[in-house]
């Protein structure tokens, strides 16, 4: 890389890419064009000149753009009337998320995203450069991630000379997908998102072209069988068919995102995680940005015991957008395997498997009131008001329906609730449609929230959440008796609260350190022995 | 840790009130809202009745409901809204039904913000959000007298700066 002016393209393989890959995103404005041109007879012409105005951008695109690195700095320059220069100071990089679609692979290219550490934060747009050569992709991620130690820049040169020595004896596996994990494919779901996607597009081809479903034969035979089955036996046909499709969908799903993963860590202090069958991505994560991991169960994957794993860093947000699964460390696997990647990844096997202490009886009555009442109280309003006149009773047989449901989604929600303090580690569980546990480094917790209801108070317990500026932002330690709750905050963050302490007055506090004295007196003092007390707690 | 964790102790509500002031900002806010709907209605009233007495009974209700919370609410967020600056934290209280407290440290603080509306000038008051680099629930006190809040942004400012790494 020479310093000074050098400002360069991108590769031009990209002239082959860029059309193709703005085509493909234009598919449906350009069906849209279509469409409207079809009133005129003629659409078919109407969306070709679409397609080489969308061809001809392309290439503009490609000519216009340029990027230069400096020692200091990594800058993108684009656009032809308004130009812009976005730049990122590379000691502020802190992803570096390289992906190639199937096209960018048939010519060897990859598109690399720098991203700042800020993902969330709106209005900051992480620096993409789409279109290196691949080695040149993998040699810049490097570069940009493993400065040695915070000395002065080296010579470019030597760096990354430096970094190719390094790589291949500095960088330790972690996991790697195990093909019996595609097991797991058929209870992600990710099925249902692409057979909605399938359909609106079958949909709408069908009504481009003018076909109508009764042309084909099994279309029609299907519908005419379906309709003339008993109610009971179509709806359960019409399931059966949609879990499977959904089932197949989600396993190809799975396949196309996880084929070939591997969680490798890097001595140079970053975790890289590689994955995907067509595109493939491969995304690293400073550890020094590190502030935990999580393990969601979702009730789906508890079925055949999977879990996946995620990482809790600053400016990785689990979400949409261009970050989406940026933060995966694991996909669904089998539970133990999570539960050791968490392990190696936070450097402390022990922690991944700490017992937590449960919130008790109260929390649990809180949980059942929380999901019985809604449903309760619709059945009782009916149950007011019945139905004049032969209103339908469907609402009515619904809401008992869901009273069960709800009963046992409570249950298993207070069963999910849980905390513990292992060393330096904040762990927190909850949930039941999604079951996570996170495990938050209490260096990590910029703030704590003590929120309690009317009810709460009623009841002696508190919402604790811990903030912080990695993955979700907060991590709530939801109804947990109030003497517990701030035990579990003075013990993950000492000396912090001790300005705001005093002997609990008499009204009610009394009745909260009362109830939490099988928890506080047991402990013996301190953040020391807060493991400790806490597995007593959990066996009493 | 300081005490023995064997003791029994509390969080105590946060030392400070907002400026007294501030009960006669929020009366004002919540009746110039009230008053819009209270016109309306009256114009309504007024102008085009549909159903005179009804609406005549809506609008007593509506002024009832409006004055008791122009006259109610003021007086209770005053007692509930609390606030404290120690050294190394912030610490402040809200909510009468659900009851938040929060608590910051000071050496996480990333920026502190300083806001007053048209009625919060012409009382003398302001408003201070303090934000850490979490996107979860900045500390926000509002209705402090002006000069209180002056002094607690200096001070806070001077102690962010003080602690100068990246505060995450």
């Amino acid at each position: 890389m020479s310093p000074g002016d050098g400002w360069r393209r991108l590769s031009p393989r990209m002239l082959a890419v860029q059309p193709a890959l703005e085509l493909v995103r234009a598919v449906p404005a350009l069906l849209g064009v279509a469409i409207v041109g079809s009133g005129s007879g003629r659409g078919g012409q109407w969306a070709l000149g679409a397609a080489v105005l969308i061809a001809a951008i392309g290439t503009l695109r490609w000519l216009t753009t340029s990027y230069r690195i400096t020692p200091d700095q990594v800058q993108l320059r684009r656009g032809l009337l308004r130009r812009r220069v976005l730049s990122v100071a590379r000691d502020r990089v802190r992803t570096v998320d390289v992906t190639a679609s199937p096209l960018h692979r048939a010519v060897g290219l990859a598109r690399v995203r720098v991203g700042t550490g800020h993902g969330g934060r709106s209005g900051e747009r992480a620096l993409t450069l789409d279109g290196l050569k691949a080695a040149e992709a993998a040699r810049l991620r490097g570069e940009l991630l493993h400065r040695a130690a915070p000395a002065p820049p080296a010579p470019d040169a030597a760096d990354a000379a430096a970094d190719a020595d390094a790589a291949p004896v500095a960088e330790r596996e972690l996991a790697r997908l195990d093909p019996a994990w595609i097991r797991f494919g058929p209870f992600t779901l990710s099925g249902v998102a692409a057979l909605a996607v399938a359909g609106a597009l079958a949909a709408r081809f069908a009504s481009e072209a003018h076909l109508e479903p009764e042309d084909f034969g099994i279309l029609r035979e299907a519908a005419d069988h379906v309709l003339g089955a008993p109610a009971g036996v179509a709806i359960a046909e019409v399931a059966a068919v949609l879990a499977v499709v959904v089932a197949l969908l989600s396993t190809g799903g799975y396949v196309l995102s996880s084929w070939g993963f591997s969680l490798t860590r890097h001595a140079g202090g970053t975790l890289h995680v590689r994955r995907g069958l067509l595109t493939t991505r491969a995304v690293s994560i400073e550890e020094r940005r590190m502030r935990g991991v999580e393990v969601a169960e979702t009730l789906l994957l508890r079925v055949p015991g999977g879990a996946r794993c995620t990482a809790i860093a600053t400016g990785l947000r689990p979400g949409g957008g261009a970050e989406r699964g940026g933060a995966l460390l694991l996909p669904p696997a089998p539970r133990a395997e999570a539960v050791r990647v968490a392990g190696l990844v936070l450097g402390d096997p022990g922690v991944a498997t700490a017992p937590l202490t449960p919130h008790g009886p109260a929390a649990r009555r809180r949980r059942c009131a929380r999901a019985l009442t809604p449903v309760a109280a619709a059945a009782a309003a009916r149950l007011a008001a019945p139905p004049r006149a032969g209103g339908p009773a469907w609402p009515w047989i619904a809401a008992l329906a869901l009273l069960p449901a709800a009963a046992l989604l409570a249950a298993d929600r207070a069963r999910s609730l849980g905390h513990a303090l292992a060393g330096p580690w904040l762990v927190v569980r909850r949930g039941s449609i999604v079951r996570r546990r996170s495990t938050l480094a209490r260096d990590g917790i910029i703030g704590w929230t003590v929120r309690r209801s009317f009810f709460q108070r009623r009841m002696g317990l508190a919402t604790l959440t811990a903030t912080t500026a990695a993955g979700r932002q907060r991590y709530a330690v939801l109804d947990v008796d109030e003497a517990e709750a701030l035990r579990l905050a003075r013990a993950a963050t000492p000396g912090l609260l001790d300005p705001f302490l005093a002997a609990p007055p008499g009204d009610r506090y009394e009745a909260a350190s009362r109830s939490g004295a099988a928890a506080g007196s047991s402990a013996g003092s301190g953040a020391g022995a807060s493991a400790g007390s806490e597995r007593a707690a959990r066996s009493s | 840790m300081s005490a023995d964790a064997d003791a029994p102790v509390a969080l105590r509500p946060p030392r400070h009130r907002v400026s007294p002031r501030a009960v006669r900002w929020w009366t004002l806010r919540a009746a110039l809202g009230w008053l819009v709907v209270v016109a309306a209605e009256a114009v309504w009233l007024a102008v085009g009745p549909v159903d005179a007495t009804v609406q005549a009974v809506a609008l007593a209700a509506t002024v009832a409901v409006a004055l008791a919370h122009a006259i109610g609410m003021p007086r209770w967020r005053y007692r509930v809204h609390r606030w404290e600056a120690a050294p190394e934290a912030l610490y402040t209280q809200a909510g009468w039904f659900d009851q938040e407290r929060r608590i910051a440290p000071v050496s996480r603080i990333q920026t502190v913000d300083t806001a007053r509306g048209p009625l919060e000038q012409l009382l003398g008051l302001a408003t201070v959000t303090v934000t850490t680099a979490s996107a979860a629930g900045p500390l926000r006190i509002a209705g402090l007298d002006r000069r209180t809040a002056d002094a607690l942004v200096h001070e806070l400012t001077l102690a962010a700066r003080a602690g100068a790494d990246d505060a995450t």
